[in-house]
């Protein structure tokens, strides 16, 4: 029950288990962003969902292809922010009003005006810190050992490439049935990923 | 929103120019940028690093001469305790505006025009943060305590004194300097994958790897990572216009006429982006000429931030102004005289330099001639940073040399040393923006390739109309 849960997790950050086989996935080339964003399309209308696309930059209107909703890196930060605001007001009443209180020309230990300025400033470094942490928490990353970097021409896919990966452990995932609908969707190249150090390539 | 299937170019008529000139495709803007991290790096790089790190050497042993010694041997003393190290301060503070502007508010208001500058502008803020950050860690004279402005617990069982506006300022710069890093690293991440998918041999591809994190493009991983930036532009927005306000609390919260002013924050935050982004010209410039990046920083990247130079430019010398309208106004003798002091004094050589440099000089960009001819353009970022440098100057040494009591004055000198670490700073500036050039892509090679027609899936859908 916990390893499904753990499983469904890491899915959403795009990390799959592989067969018991080995096979990871089939990673799928298309031409351009516009013929990516169908296959996307046709993919998700076909009831998958453990698949994303590779792309060298993010590709408008690619959440809603894929039946992705809304980020949840604000409400992270949205507490990484409120702890800065927390954290900035206490420390500075604490220090100055309970612990080490010095009278300087009769001002108030402690006061809003004068605090402005490092409540400003601890909200804004932990906001961003927890948005930055958030992002790569959500993301599943770093990540180092990924399958898809066993195949080749995966490497353009911060250059110039397109592709789209279905993993084997969506419920759908059948290794002929989805290629061949891979293929109709326009993919140019298709390749079989395995989890244990190498790929096949299946040209059109 | 029917459009006709002949239509190739979904541009409307009339649209602005192409962002990226000389019809480059993804895999060209990929090959510009990276390759020059890849090969040897041009002889005019060996020259320029052969330079800086002297400076750089210079700098390091200036600041072992002030510490063993002490700061008396800058020119500082009595009235003018806060020499040349504070103007040096909110000079690279200044400079160190442009980056997060860019990155930042230009982004929250769509300006695409922006990518093919960014990274380069965020680098070269971090690093005039960094030498920012240098001169009042050493003008505390007793270095080895500095951890006393941050609030750790110690022997004494003190706190930093949070009512004043120079622990205040360590917060804002410190802050800043943080959320930049971590902003410039997030845009990086992208763009290091890209160079660990090209990298040849082993120690290359593993330490670039290391840096990318294991970043793949995925479309879930972009659906989160647009929206941090996002969120980190939103952020970083108010901060950047809060990091000089903060600096100028160091002045305008004291009593001295010629500081005591509320004009001082969006006075000095117009200062900062004017320094800033000439400091990002006079840079970018020479590297892509040397880079041979024409394409991607085009003319009209130059000639945008030049009428970026013009409006503050103008704003700053608006300040000018209204500072002496405002001491005339106010009938206060004392601020009245710190102005026709400032104007007509001993120092009236700096006052009337930073009045050409900054209010003058870049009224010529109203001719879009000037706007585009590089030679202009060069001279100009250079003058506009010798009158920010002497802005400074002007407001924090001209208001301290005439004290409240006429026998401490004094005409501020400043040493060899004070000279020798100004010069240094610019080598330990040089270093890093040269370093930075060498081994990481100089523009945000994923951000350029989203400002291309192609980028857009719309672009390949031409019937295509319940998209929009």
């Amino acid at each position: 029950m916990l390893k499904k849960i753990i499983q469904q997790i890491k899915a959403t950050m795009g990390v799959y288990e592989s067969r018991a086989d080995g096979v990871y996935g089939l990673l799928a080339e298309y031409s351009n962003p516009g013929t990516l964003i169908d296959a996307a399309r046709k993919v998700h209308a076909a009831g998958f969902r453990h698949f994303d696309t590779h792309t060298p930059f993010p590709i408008h209107g690619m959440d809603r292809a894929m039946g992705l909703g809304q980020s949840k890196v604000g409400y992270i930060t949205l507490i990484g922010g409120l702890c800065g605001l927390g954290l900035a007001t206490w420390l500075q009443w604490w220090t100055s009003a309970v612990d080490y209180p010095l009278n300087i020309s009769g001002k108030p230990f402690f006061a809003i005006e004068p605090s402005i300025p490092i409540m400003f400033e601890l909200t804004v470094l932990l906001s961003a810190l927890f948005a930055v942490g958030g992002m790569f928490l959500l993301n599943g990353l770093p990540r180092p050992y990924n399958p898809l970097f066993y195949s080749r021409a995966f490497t353009r896919a911060s250059d110039d490439a397109f592709f789209l990966h279905i993993a084997a452990s969506d419920k759908n995932f059948d290794l002929e049935e989805t290629e061949s609908m891979l293929r109709e969707a326009g993919a140019t190249a298709v390749e079989v990923i395995h989890d244990h150090g190498y790929s096949e390539l299946h040209k059109a | 929103m029917a459009s006709s299937t002949d239509k190739t170019v979904t541009l409307p008529a009339g649209a602005d120019p192409p962002l990226v000139t000389g019809n480059l495709g993804f895999h060209d803007i990929t090959q510009l940028v990276s390759y020059h991290t890849e090969k040897r790096p041009p002889s005019a790089w060996y020259m320029a690093i052969a330079v800086s790190s002297t400076l750089l050497c210079i700098l390091l042993i200036m600041i072992a001469y002030l510490v063993w010694n002490g700061i008396g041997v800058w020119g500082n003393n009595n009235p003018v305790g806060w020499g040349w190290p504070i103007v040096n301060f909110v000079f690279w503070v200044g400079i160190g505006h442009a980056g997060t502007l860019i990155s930042a508010i230009l982004f929250l208001f769509r300006q695409k025009w922006r990518t093919a500058i960014n990274r380069s502008a965020e680098a070269m803020t971090l690093f005039a943060v960094i030498c920012a950050l240098l001169f009042p860690t050493i003008h505390v004279g007793r270095i080895w305590v500095i951890y006393w402005t941050l609030p750790i617990p110690n022997q004494m069982e003190m706190w930093p004194q949070f009512k004043s506006p120079l622990l205040w300022d360590v917060f804002a710069v410190s802050v800043y300097f943080i959320v930049s890093l971590i902003f410039w690293y997030v845009g990086l991440v992208p763009d290091l994958a890209t160079l660990r998918d090209r990298a040849r041999n082993a120690l290359r591809r593993r330490v670039t790897g290391f840096f990318a994190l294991g970043w793949t493009g995925a479309n879930r991983h972009w659906r989160n990572y647009e929206k941090t930036y996002l969120l980190l532009a939103a952020l970083a927005t108010p901060l950047v216009l809060s990091v000089h306000s903060v600096v100028s609390f160091d002045f305008a919260i004291s009593i001295i006429p010629g500081w005591h002013t509320t004009i001082f924050p969006p006075y000095f935050v117009a200062g900062a982006i004017f320094s800033g982004f000439a400091m990002v010209m006079t840079l970018l410039i020479l590297a892509r000429k040397i880079y041979g990046i024409q394409n991607i920083i085009t003319m009209d990247h130059l000639e945008k931030m030049a009428i970026i130079i013009l409006l503050t430019g103008t704003m700053v010398g608006f300040a000018y102004i209204t500072e002496f309208f405002i001491a005339w106004y106010s009938q206060v003798e004392y601020e009245q005289y710190a102005f026709l002091n400032r104007a007509t004094g001993p120092y009236a050589w700096a006052y009337w330099t930073m009045m050409s440099c900054n209010l003058l000089f870049p009224q010529f960009f109203w001719i879009k001639r000037l706007r585009r001819s590089i030679p202009f353009l060069f001279i100009t970022s250079i003058v506009v940073n010798i009158g920010m440098w002497f802005e400074r100057f002007v407001i924090t040494v001209i208001s301290l040399h005439r004290d409240f009591l006429p026998s401490s004055w004094d005409y501020f000198n400043p040493t060899i040393v004070d000279v020798l670490t100004l010069a240094g700073s610019f080598g330990l500036f040089l270093t890093l923006f040269l370093i930075f050039l060498r081994y990481l892509p100089m523009v945000a090679i994923a951000e350029v390739k989203m400002v291309l027609p192609e980028s857009d899936p719309h672009f390949y859908h031409k019937d295509e109309s319940e998209e929009h």
